[in-house]
């Protein structure tokens, strides 16, 4: 589904990912966990197609080459980012941004678009599927939201464009203790064989819920370290250092 | 994308017959006897331009340009076969073809017979009224919609009474000066009682690159009327600047109702110099002055190198409403310097002012406002509303609300935001695979909700479109 595979990505002169390779196979699980400032979320966005980053090597989503394509290509070839800071956009509704994103999808993949009537009644079904509270139907694109709530309302983008991989930026962190159980309860609900997570966090206890098939830890800009569900009850124990001292 | 042409930059090669350049007082004559007017109209003219003569150009709206050389602007316009002494055409016929062609060419075909829409058009190019459509079906009504030079003529009594009742002719300098030298424009009565059965449009279109635009624009709904005029405005591209002084009377009697839309396009010069572009200098008030009446006016500006315009409202008439819708986008080098007045004279008369401000590229964007509850005005009340979107980080917004309080009982608020529009919120939009394009409607159009949602339906979308066309070439 996924395969990165010597990535080196910069911005200006820094470079932040330097030969970071990763295969993500359908229906996986991967955590992704390293000291602040190693390149996750780099990784997250320049999956994305940010335009501020310059990023070389072989990314192949879906059989086609990530790099060529502009973001909206990407997103609605079936990838999706979840921002760690998700933008507020003042002025626009949520169910309006979660409709044109939705038809967008369809769109580009010959689905019929769903009509302005027909939406509000499958966002509550969204709505309940990924278990955030009703209101999410009338607020505003994150605008007027709480961390924690704009979290919460990545997973409800999850669960309405339902794509084949989704890599969730520290969705833990900010959220209290029902929430991430929540959270946890929607990212698990949203899994199927033919679809694939990359969890990017810093705890021990979302691994806990969701559980990872691998976990890798990131450290200069690359893959350094890479095991099993088991690596994360070590790593909450004795930390990175081990892992970045080699 | 910065490349973009304004679409509305050509120009159409009509042989025009000018008076030439500079201004005098035989220039005023000349004009009033070219339209064959009557004396009380030069008259009107020949007082305006004295009283001009002795005023200066304001200076305190937040624009800077070069001093304009009022002796270097042509101040009369007409394509030849009109200016033969003949105010306008009888029927589209007689119209030359150019002339239609450039209005088809801007979707204002004014052929009636192909007209589907309910909107009558009176379309005025340069300084001249071309044509107005659906005459017929509105003389049934008993409404009057016509040229401007057409009304002189065959209702002097009702422009003698109500020209310049609202606006006097000293009221501004740039008021003034459109007193003396306008040529043509339209003019509207509605009788009492009567709800106009078609939506009123003008369509302005400056041509000749060396003519001012000025024209005169008086709408007077009676007792118990109803109406809903809108106006649009194109220019071709020009390295020289156009000087645009209109004036825009309203007057609404007891219970009567004026719904007055714009949507500005003028040329607003090249995007990288600043070079050309039209200096929209336009004076536009409405009075109610019967009870309970009111006057509602939506502007889009998306146009113009300067703009300085304040549509107002005189609330006379006890229970009295006055509405400013306001989106006004800048980009380039545009500045604009815009809001209204709101003046309270009667009792329980209320105001509402919604007014936002899209500001990119190098721009300047001003909210200039007052709201002034006078003495005898019991239980006025106002809110206004001013929400400033700054695109890039070299433009600017400012926003200047005056309030002008006298009496302990008024209720007045006033709400203000500042939001930026980012790169993160695109790409945050085309992560989730929305266009740029649809990314940029969806956060404009949300952010100027209020205003389009006042605005004539077909119109609201083309505003739509015009915003953001214009905003995809400053974030490009």
């Amino acid at each position: 589904m996924l395969v990165l595979d010597n990535l080196k990505v910069a911005v200006g002169d820094t470079n932040i990912l330097n030969g970071f390779s990763l295969t993500v196979g359908a229906g996986e699980v991967h955590a992704l966990m390293g000291p602040n400032g190693s390149g996750k979320t780099t990784l997250g966005r320049a999956l994305a197609g940010h335009p501020a980053y310059t990023v070389s090597g072989r990314a192949e989503f879906m059989g086609r080459d990530l790099l060529t394509l502009d973001p909206e290509t990407r997103a609605n070839l079936g990838l999706f980012v979840s921002w760690q800071y998700p933008v507020e956009v003042p002025g626009v509704a949520n169910a309006e941004f979660l409709r044109l994103a939705y038809n967008a999808k369809a769109k580009s993949s010959g689905k019929p678009e769903i009509a302005i009537k027909d939406f509000p009644p499958f966002l509550v079904q969204k709505i309940a599927e990924s278990q955030v509270p009703p209101d999410y139907a009338d607020r505003m694109l994150n605008a007027g939201m709480s961390g924690g709530q704009k979290k919460r309302n990545e997973i409800l983008q999850l669960h309405v464009l339902e794509p084949t991989l989704a890599v969730l930026d520290e969705t833990d962190s900010g959220l209290d203790i029902d929430a991430l159980k929540s959270v946890a309860a929607a990212i698990n609900a949203y899994r199927r064989a033919d679809r694939s997570v990359i969890l990017i966090t810093h705890f021990q206890r979302l691994l806990d819920l969701v559980k990872p098939d691998r976990i890798h830890v990131l450290g200069q800009g690359r893959i350094l370290h890479s095991g099993g569900p088991e690596l994360a009850a070590k790593l909450e124990r004795d930390g990175y250092d081990w892992i970045i001292r080699g | 994308m910065s490349d973009e042409p304004y679409k509305y930059g050509f120009s159409t090669a009509v042989e025009a017959v000018t008076l030439g350049r500079g201004l005098t007082e035989d220039t005023v004559r000349a004009i009033s006897a070219a339209r064959n007017e009557p004396a009380f109209l030069l008259k009107f003219r020949l007082k305006a331009f004295a009283l001009f003569q002795k005023m200066k150009e304001p200076e305190w709206a937040h624009v800077t340009y070069p001093p304009i050389d009022y002796q270097n602007i042509q101040y009369f316009s007409a394509h030849k076969s009109a200016a033969n002494s003949k105010p306008t055409y009888n029927s589209i016929d007689e119209v030359p073809p150019e002339i239609l062609e450039t209005f088809a060419k801007l979707g204002i075909p004014l052929d009636e017979q192909r007209r589907l829409s309910g909107v009558a058009v009176d379309a005025v190019f340069d300084s001249v009224s071309i044509a107005t459509t659906h005459q017929q079906k509105l003389y049934d009504a008993g409404v009057i919609f016509c040229s401007f030079s057409e009304a002189v003529h065959q209702f002097p009594a009702l422009i003698e009474r109500w020209l310049g009742s609202v606006v006097p002719v000293a009221d501004n300098y740039f008021a003034a000066l459109n007193s003396a030298v306008f040529s043509d424009g339209s003019f509207v009565y509605i009788p009492p009682f009567t709800r106009c059965p078609l939506e009123l449009s003008t369509y302005f279109r400056i041509n000749n690159t060396d003519a001012g635009q000025f024209e005169r624009t008086l709408i007077i709904a009676d007792e118990g009327a109803y109406v809903s005029y809108l106006e649009g405005c194109t220019a071709p591209q020009s390295s020289k600047h156009q000087l645009h002084a209109a004036v825009v009377e309203l007057v609404t009697l007891d219970r009567a109702e004026i719904k007055y839309s714009t949507v500005q396009n003028w040329y607003a010069g090249d995007k990288e110099t600043g070079e050309g572009g039209v200096y929209n200098f336009v004076t536009k008030r409405g009075a109610c002055r019967g009870v309970n009446s009111k006057i509602s006016w939506t502007q889009v500006e998306t146009g113009s190198a300067i703009t300085w315009k304040y549509p107002s409202c005189i609330l006379q008439g006890d229970g009295s409403i006055g509405e400013f819708y306001s989106v006004a986008l800048t980009n380039g080098h545009m500045q604009a310097d815009t809001g209204t007045k709101m003046i309270h004279l009667g009792k329980n008369t209320r105001s509402t002012i919604i007014s936002k401000g899209i500001a990119a590229d190098v721009s300047t964007n001003v909210y200039r406002g007052l709201v002034q509850i006078q003495r005898n005005a019991a239980g006025a009340r106002n809110y206004t509303s001013c929400d400033s979107m700054l695109v890039g980080k070299r433009c600017e917004a400012h926003t200047y609300p005056y309030v002008d309080v006298q009496r302990a009982d008024a209720v007045v608020e006033h709400e203000a935001s500042t939001s930026k529009l980012s790169e993160d919120q695109l790409f945050y939009f085309r992560s989730r695979g929305i266009s740029q394009e649809d990314a940029l409607q969806a956060i404009v159009s949300g952010f100027c909700k209020d205003v389009l949602d006042v605005l004539p339906l077909e119109f609201a979308a083309e505003a739509r479109k015009l915003l953001t066309l214009k905003l995809e070439n400053s974030v490009g």
